[in-house]
């Protein structure tokens, strides 16, 4: 099997192709697209957390100069057709301007088309809307109960999805079992917030009968979703690829926003464009992501042996689905994370109420999930007095047991979880930060070591789908690459679907290069718009390494095949004698002088074809198309289904300390071994690993979407809404490891979400560990100075009491 | 009635671009729309991630936290104005590239000019520094780290390695 | 976020601003620095009808340094007093504050008369000036040359005692005279750069015996202005500078403040932190002042 070391390009340092644009300002996004008489969108948005509308005034704003349509709901609506949620819920529908009813503080309700975004807002401010408020719910647990005010009526009830599943003897093992504790953690509504808001930009011709559109998108049949909605048939609308997504980390699902503009271009006969601002993006984008109440119960032995797990997974998704339901669906993948728990009861409840709706963020739902597992597993060991990676040692599924197929149906590939584990220890060295945590402590302050060691499934097969939804029989998760030699011999490749910072151009590029064995920045590699796109499902749940990668190395093995057949019939050797040497000739292994140049086999299928081999098609085009590797099954009755094929790995150590006086937290050191089989890319496999641990650091201990008892958004910008910089960042070490997969090409797992999906795990687990001593738990995020301070309070207090 | 149009005279990357503006109109918006030059990104528009930040008079300020009026008379520099020739990278501009200090891209005209101003007044930076330098540019692709190395090899002393 | 439509002038002197203050009232602002500004009129919170862009007169830009008194042009950029390291010999404070504000992009442009006339309670400069006990030098058109306290400047939330025709031309720093002198600044905000959810500066004089002679200090963030204590103060003076003295001045102070919430901090929150942060840099200047001559 192949391994990090065994490849001439892949599994080395190189510069990333898309780099050169960036740094010198000449990136192409959406908000950089200039259409000659384009017209720009700014949004009326309601105030309230549920309002019916009693009247729309729009005539002041239709009369000013430079406005070219006012658009409500009332004419949308009728227009287009309304999105439906992932879960089986056909009324709880979302259109981008609300009518007749308003459901969350932020939603859109009119939209004016303007000669320049400033007249634009300008005229929105001329809009009067009446409302009258209604009775609303912004308490997730609340939502639930009986008299909770309905976000969606005609649903009947604010639960969208609810469904425990239950695998393996759940019962018996809680029986068998010498103890059980039980644990509540929460999970604050965070998102990935790219600094790129979501744009697009839409033109409509008369004469082709296409609409085109240029996104800041990274969605799984968007063009589909888009086309159906606005009432076209799929080859009537392009949407160009080859923008540059500002970041993305699963957020970027613009569907409504492309709804809105796609209309008004076709209306009015001219370009429109939709930047968010800012405040727009925040507060009505619907781009909040996993805001998550955890019950948990584990069943455990006194020798730490964790044997069986209830979760109940209480996710709030606000007043429309998006993605968002599903999201509580992909971790039943990883249900059990690392570890050799035997059965699971798994209980997900996704609950509307009236805030801004969620929609994917990186991880689709495992981060959060990571964060419950492993405070429990922390738990478990302290409330066996037992150290903390001793009880995760002894829990950790062998290298030898793979594949490992967990209660819940997925099979993880291949792993080696202690080795990763020993290597992140190794390089703190643990030795050392524990006497650092010592000196800390012994200066006054509290101080903690965090471990997390949690799984990252890759590969992106959306079996939560069809297992969410049994009406939604889709299984077929493909992806795709075109390449073509031309005749001057070089490659150019082609991809079908957007990039936000992945560097899949130099993913592919790696690629081909390898197979072919020629230099990879000689390799072209363009996007396709979605008319001459072949089959994509996009970046997401981490899969492109294994699906792009893999298709790419597919079309370039044709290619590949197709040279050693046209050597052979040149040459007179048998395929089987045959190797490729150099840059891409192929030579007999017996005798090297028999060799044919890449230079005369492109001329050959080219112009040759009185030298081609009978039957073979002239030319050099391939393309590949395929399935996710253990993908295409629909779930058992039970709900057990193959999740994602790859299972990258993860290992945080962090050491933090916290001033008692403030409740502020330093983070001190930090390392994360990280195993995602045969690095393709490694400078772009450690960006996203640091980037991911970045964003996970904000997600612990600063970052919030906060609401008020009247559904008003609190963190509506930056100033409240906090991203780390980066003196919040601490300098990482990471630690690589390779288990190959068996399932890829190369060996290859994914690892967009690397990092975050881990590091909340593993800093809250930091903090608790400084916490401990005083007795004080902290069992939400974010753990914000505040937090810990009230946290240390109530000991004292509780300590104080106590002592009258 | 709509205010009257101002002329403003800004000399951007060396070159003087007159034109008649909104008052309402910021630099960034300016520098976008009005010039063509969309290497400079807005993403928040209320002076917080930096993403907008262009050299002012040879000092990083934002762009979104203009008028362009304020800069009428003064001297502009854009990310693309940081190539010595065309064709070429400075060598922070490269070394970004060779420490993989960005990924989509969309922060990084605005750390570029953090790091380029940074680095014109602290040839030989400290990562304390740096980290201080670019304390008002958001990033949430890379975590920082590689941008830090980026500028510690542009300014690595010659001879050392990796200088 | 654009902002509303104004007009905009260039002032080519501050008489020619106080004269267009004075001609348009309220609906006139002074732009300076427009860090603070410039934000709230894309949000359209602030939607003046004409702009006054003074950010360019020099006659706002003086720096004087003198044996009794530092005077710092309202015009002055945060970045330029970064560097002017000679205040420390007078008004330590001033630079000590500055390095909790903001990041470079900011301190390049935003001023120190933007700072106080904006008066964002949590800001820094506005707790320092407060401290030092400065003297505003507002000008109008009309009304020749007013002097304000700092004291009696700072009135509300966003609200001093600028009137709608008047300019802050100056800010005096008194200097302290004498030996053993020692400041600190000290504030605690979720991230680095960011408005303090409390902060608290202080200056303390000692004698030859380590005896208090004289003391400032103040807190901010957990009021609708900055506050200062004058009366506690005296409670210093005269006294050695103990943990324990300082404590208690410390919660003393706190416990007159009356800090709002929000998202990020609570009332008991903000008056907790209010005295572990003014007890630190009591202790912190004294340390400074029995280490200086």
């Amino acid at each position: 099997m192949a391994d990090q070391e065994s490849f001439r390009f892949i599994g080395k340092h190189r510069r990333a192709v898309e780099h050169k644009r960036f740094v010198t300002g000449k990136g192409h996004y959406a908000a950089d697209v200039q259409l000659p008489g384009m017209l720009h969108v700014a949004l009326v948005a309601s105030p309230y957390a549920s309002a019916r509308i009693v009247a729309i005034d729009v005539s002041a704003a239709l009369e000013m100069a430079g406005v070219h349509a006012v658009l409500t709901g009332d004419e949308l609506c009728d227009a287009v057709e309304p999105l439906l949620p992932g879960v089986d819920a056909p009324q709880v529908t979302r259109f981008p301007l609300a009518r007749g009813v308003t459901r969350y503080a932020g939603e859109w309700v009119v939209a004016i088309a303007a000669d320049t975004r400033a007249l634009a807002e300008d005229a929105a401010e001329l809009v009067m809307v009446d409302y009258e408020q209604l009775a609303h719910t912004v308490d997730p647990e609340a939502a639930i109960a009986n008299g909770a005010a309905l976000v969606h009526p005609e649903h009947g009830s604010n639960v969208i999805f609810q469904r425990k599943f239950v695998w393996g003897p759940v019962d018996r093992h809680f029986d068998e079992s010498k103890h059980s504790l039980s644990y509540r953690v929460r999970w604050a509504r965070n998102a990935t917030v790219p600094i790129e808001t979501f744009g697009v930009a839409c033109a409509w011709s008369d004469a082709t009968g296409i609409l085109d559109v240029w996104a800041s998108i990274q969605m799984p049949k968007y063009p589909d979703q888009l086309a159906r909605a606005l009432r076209l048939p799929g080859n009537a609308v392009r949407v160009h690829y080859d923008v540059d997504v500002g970041g993305s980390y699963g957020v970027k699902r613009g569907i409504k926003h492309t709804i809105l503009v796609g209309y008004l271009a076709r209306k009015l006969g001219r370009p429109v464009r939709l930047i968010e601002d800012r405040l727009e993006n925040m507060r009505g984008g619907d781009m909040q992501g996993p805001d998550r109440i955890f019950d948990v119960t584990l069943a455990f032995d006194g020798d730490g042996i964790v044997h069986s797990m209830r979760m109940r997974a209480l996710d709030d998704i606000g007043a429309y689905a998006g993605r968002s339901p599903l999201q509580l669906g992909k971790p039943v993948g990883a249900i059990i994370g690392p570890y050799r728990i035997q059965s699971v009861e798994y209980e997900a409840i996704a609950v509307m109420t009236n805030k801004t709706p969620q929609e994917a963020v990186r991880g689709f739902g495992q981060a959060p999930t990571n964060y419950a597992i492993e405070t429990g597993i922390d738990k478990v060991a302290r409330f066996l007095k037992m150290d903390r990676l001793e009880l995760r040692r002894r829990n950790l599924i062998g290298k030898d047991e793979f594949p490992y197929l967990i209660p819940s149906g997925t099979t993880y590939d291949s792993g080696d979880y202690a080795t990763v584990l020993s290597k992140a220890l190794a390089a703190a060295p643990l030795a050392a930060i524990e006497r650092e945590r010592d000196t800390l402590r012994a200066k006054g302050l509290l101080a903690g070591i965090g471990f997390a060691t949690c799984l990252e499934p890759s590969g992106g097969n959306s079996s939560f789908e069809p297992l969410f939804n049994p009406k939604n029989q889709t299984t077929t998760w493909m992806d795709s690459c075109l390449v073509r030699i031309d005749l001057s011999g070089s490659i150019t490749a082609l991809m079908a679907t957007s990039t936000s910072g992945q560097a899949h151009e130099t993913l592919v590029s790696t690629v081909v290069g390898e197979v072919l064995q020629r230099q990879p920045d000689s390799i072209r590699v363009l996007h396709a718009d979605s008319l001459n796109a072949l089959p994509s499902n996009s970046p997401v749940g981490s899969r492109m390494a294994i699906m792009l990668g893999g298709a790419a190395a597919g079309a370039a093995k044709k290619l590949r095949a197709k040279f050693m057949r046209i050597a052979a019939h040149n040459l007179g050797f048998p395929e089987a004698e045959l190797e490729i040497v150099g840059d891409g000739d192929v030579a007999s292994r017996n005798d090297p002088s028999q060799r044919i140049s890449w230079d005369r086999l492109v001329e050959i299928a080219h112009r040759l074809h009185h030298l081609l081999p009978p039957d073979m098609e002239p030319g050099l085009q391939e393309k590949f198309v395929w399935e996710v590797p253990t993908g295409g099954q629909l779930p058992t009755d039970d709900g057990r289904v193959q999740m994602y094929p790859c299972h990258s790995f993860e290992s945080h150590v962090v050491l933090a300390s916290i001033d008692p006086q403030t409740g502020k937290v330093a983070l001190h050191r930090y390392v994360c071994g990280h195993d995602c089989g045969v690095m393709i890319s490694p400078d772009v496999v450690h960006g996203m690993t640091y980037g991911g641990i970045a964003h996970g650091i904000g997600a612990a201990l600063m970052e919030k979407f906060c609401f008020n008892e009247e559904g008003q958004l609190l963190s509506g910008t930056f100033m409240d809404y906090l991203i780390p910089s980066s003196q919040e960042i601490p300098t990482v070490t990471i630690v690589d490891h390779c288990t190959p997969s068996p399932l890829t090409e190369f060996g290859q797992k994914g690892s967009g979400e690397a990092g975050y999906l881990g590091s909340p795990a593993a800093v809250a687990s930091a903090i608790n560990d400084a916490l401990a001593p005083h007795g004080a738990v902290i069992d939400a995020l974010p753990m914000t100075p505040q937090a810990i301070w009230l946290a240390l309070q109530q000991v004292q207090s509780a300590n104080t009491g106590a002592s009258r | 009635m709509p205010p009257s149009l101002k002329t403003v005279e800004i000399k951007v990357n060396g070159i003087v671009r007159p034109r008649a503006v909104e008052p309402r109109t910021t630099l960034v918006d300016f520098l976008r729309d009005e010039l063509g030059l969309t290497g400079t990104h807005v993403g928040c528009e209320h002076g917080v991630c930096g993403a907008c930040s262009v050299l002012l008079d040879g000092q990083p300020v934002r762009s979104c936290c203009m008028f362009a009026v304020q800069a009428d008379g003064l001297s502009v520099t854009t990310v693309e104005g940081l190539a010595p020739e065309r064709g070429q990278l400075s060598k922070i501009q490269d070394s970004f590239c060779e420490k993989h200090a960005l990924q989509c891209g969309y922060c990084t005209p605005g750390m570029l000019i953090a790091c380029h101003a940074l680095v014109a007044a602290h040839p030989h930076p400290s990562e304390a520094q740096i980290r201080e330098a670019i304390s008002g540019n958001l990033c949430r692709c890379t975590g920082y780290q590689q941008i830090v190395d980026a500028v510690q090899h542009a300014t690595a002393t010659e001879g050392a390695e990796g200088g | 976020m654009k902002a509303a439509p104004f007009d905009y002038v260039r002032a080519e002197s501050t008489m020619h601003a106080l004269g267009l203050l004075a001609e348009h009232g309220g609906d006139a602002k002074l732009l300076a620095g427009g860090q603070s500004l410039v934000p709230m009129m894309a949000m359209r919170l602030a939607r003046p009808a004409l702009l006054v862009d003074i950010h360019r007169l020099t006659d706002l830009k003086s720096i004087f340094i003198e044996a009794g008194r530092i005077t710092l042009g309202a015009g002055v950029r945060q970045c330029e007093i970064e560097v002017k390291s000679e205040l420390d010999s007078s008004v330590p404070l001033v630079r000590q504050a500055l390095r909790w504000v903001g990041h470079s992009q900011t301190r390049n442009r935003g001023t120190l008369g933007g700072s106080l006339v904006h008066a964002d309670p949590s800001a820094e400069l506005p707790l320092a000036t407060l401290v030092l006990g400065a003297t505003m030098r507002l000008h109008s058109q009309t009304g020749g040359e007013r002097r304000v306290n700092a004291s009696d400047f700072f009135l509300g939330p966003m609200f001093t005692a600028v009137s709608e025709s008047e300019c802050l031309v100056t800010v005096d720093y008194p200097v302290w005279q004498g030996g053993r002198i020692g400041s600190a600044f000290d504030e605690t905000a979720i991230r680095h750069g960011d408005f303090a959810m409390a902060s608290a500066a202080c200056q303390l004089q000692l004698d030859a015996q380590g005896v208090c002679r004289r003391a400032s200090f103040g807190l901010g963030g957990v009021s609708g202005t900055p506050l200062s204590f004058p009366g506690l103060a005296q409670r210093l003076e005269g006294e050695r500078i103990s943990a324990a003295l300082v404590a208690e001045v410390a919660h003393a102070a706190a416990r007159e403040s009356d800090p709002g919430s929000d998202m990020h901090a609570g009332a008991e929150y903000r008056r907790h932190l209010a005295a572990v942060l003014l007890s630190r840099v009591l202790l912190q200047a004294a340390n400074d002042a029995l280490a200086a001559h």
